[in-house]
């Protein structure tokens, strides 16, 4: 507890880090997966073949994973972007299953009602698909968000400083208090942000709340 | 001559096919590991998640531990495992075990749960007992999702087993650590080359063990 609060300062600069490291790649992840997920629901052809790419995909560890791209991109070994757009990728594998799983739970009476009262393509995707999507798309958010905050850790082992570093510094000084705090901390920014993507949920899917008083 | 092919001629050479740090023997090591957490695993995990499946008991309980894992920082578990029980072959062995437990737990409930309630009740109704249930209807139509649970815990040990070499587990990750340590990046890309092949085989393997066993319909 004194050691926490002694480094107070610094466990804050690795916590911010960290909550960048973990929030870009799952938003980025959000915003490839969604057409891709959308297409893999659509196409008659090839919709479950991206499926099966992205269950390989996901099945390539992580530790190799991060530094095999910086010598397919040609950025540096030690470049935090690696860390991004490894966890990025990642975050596609898995989102890309749940966005065909949540716009595969849209009724087609509705899209087709909404097709019947003159909604063209982009208008029904936009309007009636995706906010009746939103649960599940939600559900895939929160899960991807939990193992991104805890695969970032791995970060500091290519010198990619976050919470992670707790874990090697402790381990380096055999000072157990230190991965301890790294652990609890880590675990507690994964549920804040579990938190933030609940609230999120609720501002834009007021209709949810609405349904779950009544 | 660029990073990749650098890898390559690393990767190809001779010398790095033989002895304790050649890759057959590194494989054989990372094999090795995973087999045997994933069995003490399995030992553990299995009867746990059969019991759930057939009995409908502690079923939050299961969901809850799966998700906690979720969120457990493998790279923090590895470390305090060394600093609580010092270096060697047990601190990553526990660490290894606790994270393949989840996703054999998942399979066997989610296995037993997703057999048609008709099909134990019809079971039950042609007077087997409890276990014969088990064993002759529920665990037959439930191995292919069992199966699964095995495919996804081996993955997770494999990718784990790479950053236990952080804390001087042998193995192929013993090429990223060691070549990260001198910044040696052709023998990085190489092993992590190596790994990657080797999940994707051990992937595709468990696919057609999945397939064979999945009921005709």
């Amino acid at each position: 507890m004194t050691w926490f609060l002694d480094n107070l300062s610094h466990i804050r600069g690795l916590a911010w880090r960290h909550l960048w490291l973990s929030v870009l790649p799952v938003v980025l992840g959000f915003v490839i997966a969604l057409p891709i997920g959308y297409a893999a629901r659509h196409l008659r052809r090839g919709g479950g073949s991206l499926l099966s790419v992205a269950s390989v995909v996901y099945t390539i560890p992580s530790l190799p994973l991060l530094v095999i791209i910086p010598g397919v991109l040609g950025t540096s070994f030690l470049d935090p972007s690696n860390v991004v757009i490894v966890l990025t990728i990642y975050a596609v594998a898995v989102m890309v299953r749940s966005a065909a799983d949540a716009f595969g739970s849209v009724s087609e009476a509705v899209v087709d009602a909404a097709r019947a009262s003159g909604y063209s393509a982009w208008q029904r995707a936009l309007q009636v698909e995706l906010p009746l999507a939103g649960p599940v798309l939600l559900a895939g958010v929160r899960v991807v968000s939990v193992s991104t905050v805890s695969l970032v850790t791995i970060a500091p082992l290519v010198g990619v400083a976050n919470l992670g570093s707790l874990f090697t510094d402790g381990f380096q000084r055999y000072f157990m208090t230190e991965v301890v705090i790294g652990i609890l901390c880590v675990v507690v920014l994964a549920l804040v942000l579990d938190l933030v993507w609940v609230l999120l949920g609720r501002v834009t899917m007021p209709w949810l709340q609405a349904r779950s008083m009544r | 001559m660029n990073i990749a092919s650098e890898a390559a001629s690393w990767l190809t050479d001779g010398a790095h096919w033989h002895g304790e740090d050649g890759f057959p023997h590194r494989i054989v090591q990372h094999l090795g590991y995973t087999a045997l957490t994933v069995a003490i695993a399995a030992v553990i995990a299995v009867p746990l998640g059969l019991w759930i499946g057939h009995t409908g008991r502690l079923r939050g309980l299961a969901i809850a531990a799966t998700g906690a894992l979720r969120a457990l920082p493998t790279l923090g578990l590895l470390t305090l495992m060394v600093l609580w029980r010092g270096i060697g072959l047990t601190s990553p062995t526990i660490a290894l075990v606790v994270l393949a437990i989840p996703p054999l737990l998942a399979g066997a409930y989610a296995g037993l749960e997703a057999v048609d309630r008709q099909t134990v009740d019809a079971a039950r109704a042609i007077g087997m007992t409890e276990w014969q249930v088990l064993g002759k209807v529920e665990i037959p139509i439930a191995l292919p999702l069992i199966i699964g649970g095995f495919r996804s815990a081996v993955l997770q040990v494999v990718a784990t087993a790479t950053i236990a070499a952080y804390i001087g587990l042998g193995g192929l990750g013993r090429y990223i650590i060691d070549g990260l340590a001198v910044r040696d990046y052709p023998q990085i890309l190489a092993g992590a080359t190596v790994i990657v092949v080797l999940a994707l085989a051990l992937d595709a393997v468990f696919a057609v063990v999945q397939r064979s066993l999945a009921t005709p319909r």
